[in-house]
């Protein structure tokens, strides 16, 4: 087959694949930045338990591949009784996955601040929290833009690992079609394209996206 | 039983690494020293093989390549695929640390009659090596966790050879967790060797700050 | 009998191995203006942060008009006395008029109205209305330090307290802040500071303590203190600051 007849028969499957694939990235990033706030605060101003867990939790699931953690939520958990369905394992295992990782990017974030932020909220008389509230995240949250698109952008990558356990994303459009048809290269080949489209796109989008929400004067380190 | 299919995930972490060194370094070079058509083309390979996901990679070089006459064993192709995708993040790490060395380091090289090879090879690298380190700490454990994408191309790597495992004993739990227990010890001396390394080389006053992998 | 505001009893405090305060004792009444001088790394910075507790000391009291300040009741406390840090530690991302109302509307829950009231009015006495939109990164070191007296002063505090407020300075901007701290004081305000400004402390100073290793070793009026000190290290201090920054600068 051509070329554009394979293009033309593979794109429909493939977008559909994609909007999963989207759908699994903004998924991931988003639950992923919440968890990754709550984890970083327990590690940088919990007590000594918070912290031994926090931090204990974060080493282990970026010690671990993300592949591997996927099998333990879906080949796994069914020991215990848990049937994920592979979308929702996938969902999980991401949004934890980048948890972690977010939680460490913030945990830099806050400590390029520096403690003269948190020192002067204290001396007008704030409590911790309300410091954390009100000066430090407000700070750090801008600060960690840059790894959070990089983040957005790593997850929209490893959302192909799903297909392994049989989510329905792009990459498994991808293999369907190519397995159907035979034809392997031209298909991932297309598949490879579309990705890398996307990611320019975000790429750019996204360093529109920073230079807007800077603090007049202030210089976003890149990561 | 686990530890076959850990040697052959270390084998294919350090040909992984390797192949993507070896590729890295020319492109680095090519796009500090370059003119402008090497730069261009260097940036588009590792603006490329950065926007691709590991996967499709692997998928294209084992199943597309041998429909135009190329063909690769699973184990070899993996390594083209996790080589190939670090040589484009490598060679970052490598421009950047040679661009951290200011200007003003080859300038003084020069003015004491050195050639550009010399300020090179005495002045920049030296010290490019030593910013390079901490990034390239973090690729290893990297590649060390992408090897495990080797199972979609049925490659008998530890995650394989745990779902081997697992095919006869019925333990799916029990046996992940062990394998990311393993991973997890790999990753933890990966770092704690590469941080001997870096203590080793460093020059005193000029710390590279802490790594997180 | 003029009440007591600030009374510090027997400060101590260690780093480690490293003993920085080693029994300090001292008291400022209303009204009062007393400037701490001395080298560098003698525990003058340690004992302002003791004072507000944001460094706990080892051993000894703080009391504020009388109450004692504890670990428990510190954020509260923090509420009666300013604090001026070395390098302002004004918060980034607000602007000026934000960063001197961040404290009203959030520690002491006044409405927005109100906090911008007073915001505006302290801003107009250290002289920067006009700026108060911009943001810290857009002000000079020396308007970044007037904004950082304001957010102190908005709190309404009994009791300033100064860590080295114009080391940090280019010398032309050290000016706008002394007269500020100037005016603060002549109004009556009741204020530590920690200087190298002889000039500022024999304006203004009701009390000069010389502090060396930890310890207080002389203390006195500066009339005295400057023209017939005691103790020789006083006058081997005072000389070598004259040296450094001239006959004019003491004046």
């Amino acid at each position: 087959m051509s070329f554009w007849q394979i293009i033309l028969l593979s794109m429909p499957k493939l977008l559909s694949g994609l909007t999963v694939t989207l759908y699994m990235t903004v998924f991931a990033a988003s639950v992923g930045l919440f968890f990754g706030i709550v984890l970083c605060l327990g590690r940088v101003y919990g007590n000594k338990f918070a912290r031994l867990l926090s931090s204990g939790f974060i080493e282990l699931i970026r010690g671990t591949p993300m592949l591997v953690q996927l099998f333990i939520l879906y080949y796994g958990l069914p020991v215990y009784g848990i049937r994920l369905t592979p979308l929702v394992a996938a969902l999980i295992g991401f949004s934890i996955n980048s948890a972690a990782y977010q939680a460490e990017y913030l945990r830099g974030s806050i400590q390029s601040i520096g403690t003269g932020q948190m020192k002067a909220a204290l001396s007008i008389g704030m409590k911790k929290w309300q410091a954390v509230r009100c000066i430090i995240l407000p700070q750090a949250l801008r600060r960690v833009i840059p790894a959070w698109t990089n983040e957005f952008i790593y997850l929209l990558k490893y959302t192909s690992m799903a297909y392994i356990i049989g989510a329905p994303e792009m990459m498994a459009q991808a293999k369907f079609i190519a397995s159907r048809n035979f034809e392997f290269f031209k298909v991932y080949l297309l598949t490879a394209a579309v990705y890398l489209s996307i990611v320019w796109v975000l790429s750019f989008v996204f360093s529109h996206l920073e230079k807007r929400l800077r603090i007049p004067g202030m210089v976003v380190t890149e990561r | 039983m686990l530890l076959k299919g850990t040697l052959v995930t270390v084998e294919l972490t350090i040909l992984g690494l390797g192949l993507g060194f070896l590729i890295a370094v020319p492109v680095s070079f090519a796009q500090v020293y370059g003119g402008r058509v090497a730069r261009l083309i260097c940036s588009l390979y590792e603006r490329t093989f950065r926007s691709i996901p590991l996967l499709v990679l692997l998928m294209l070089v084992f199943y597309g390549l041998p429909q135009i006459g190329i063909r690769f064993a699973p184990f070899v192709s993996c390594v083209l695929g996790l080589g190939i995708r670090s040589s484009a993040y490598q060679s970052q790490i490598f421009r950047g640390a040679i661009l951290s060395v200011g200007k003003g380091q080859t300038l003084a090289a020069l003015s004491i009659g050195m050639t550009p090879f010399e300020s090179f090879r005495y002045i920049v690298f030296p010290q490019a090596l030593r910013f390079s380190l901490a990034p390239w700490t973090n690729e290893f454990t990297i590649v060390l966790k992408d090897s495990s994408m080797a199972y979609a191309l049925g490659v008998v790597e530890l995650l394989r050879q745990g779902s081997y495992i697992i095919s006869t004993t019925y333990e799916p739990m029990v046996i992940f967790l062990t394998c990311a227990a393993i991973y997890l010890l790999m990753t933890l001396s990966a770092n704690k060797l590469m941080g001997y390394v870096e203590k080793k080389l460093q020059i005193p006053g000029f710390e590279t700050k802490e790594v997180s992998h | 009998m003029i009440q007591v505001v600030l009374k510090i009893e027997d400060l101590k405090k260690n780093y480690g191995k490293a003993e920085i305060l080693k029994g300090i004792s001292l008291e400022v009444k209303k009204g009062e203006t007393k400037v701490i001088i001395g080298p560098s790394g003698t525990g003058k910075s340690t004992l302002l942060a003791c004072v507000n507790r944001l460094v706990e000391p080892d051993h000894g009291r703080v009391l504020l008009e009388g109450e004692e300040i504890t670990s428990r009741n510190a954020h509260k406390m923090r509420q009666k006395i300013g604090y001026v840090f070395q390098d302002f530690n004004l918060f980034n991302h607000l602007t000026a008029l934000d960063n001197v109302r961040i404290g009203l509307i959030k520690v002491q829950k006044l409405s927005k109205e109100e906090a911008t009231q007073i915001a505006l009015e302290q801003l107009s006495k250290v002289g920067l209305s006009e700026k108060a939109s911009l943001y810290p990164s857009q002000l000079s070191g020396g308007q970044k330090q007037r904004v950082a007296i304001a957010r102190a002063l908005a709190m309404r505090p009994k009791l300033m307290l100064f860590d080295e407020p114009t080391s940090a300075l280019d010398p032309e901007l050290i000016g706008e802040v002394l007269s500020v701290m100037i005016d603060l004081a002549r109004s009556g305000m009741t204020m530590l500071v920690v200087t190298h400004e002889l000039g500022f402390a024999r304006t203004v100073a009701d009390e000069i303590i010389f502090m060396e290793n930890g310890l207080i070793v002389e203390q006195g009026p500066p009339a005295l203190i400057f023209s017939n000190p005691q103790k020789d290290r006083t006058r081997q201090f005072l000389r070598k600051l004259t040296e450094l920054y001239g006959e004019e600068r003491i004046k």
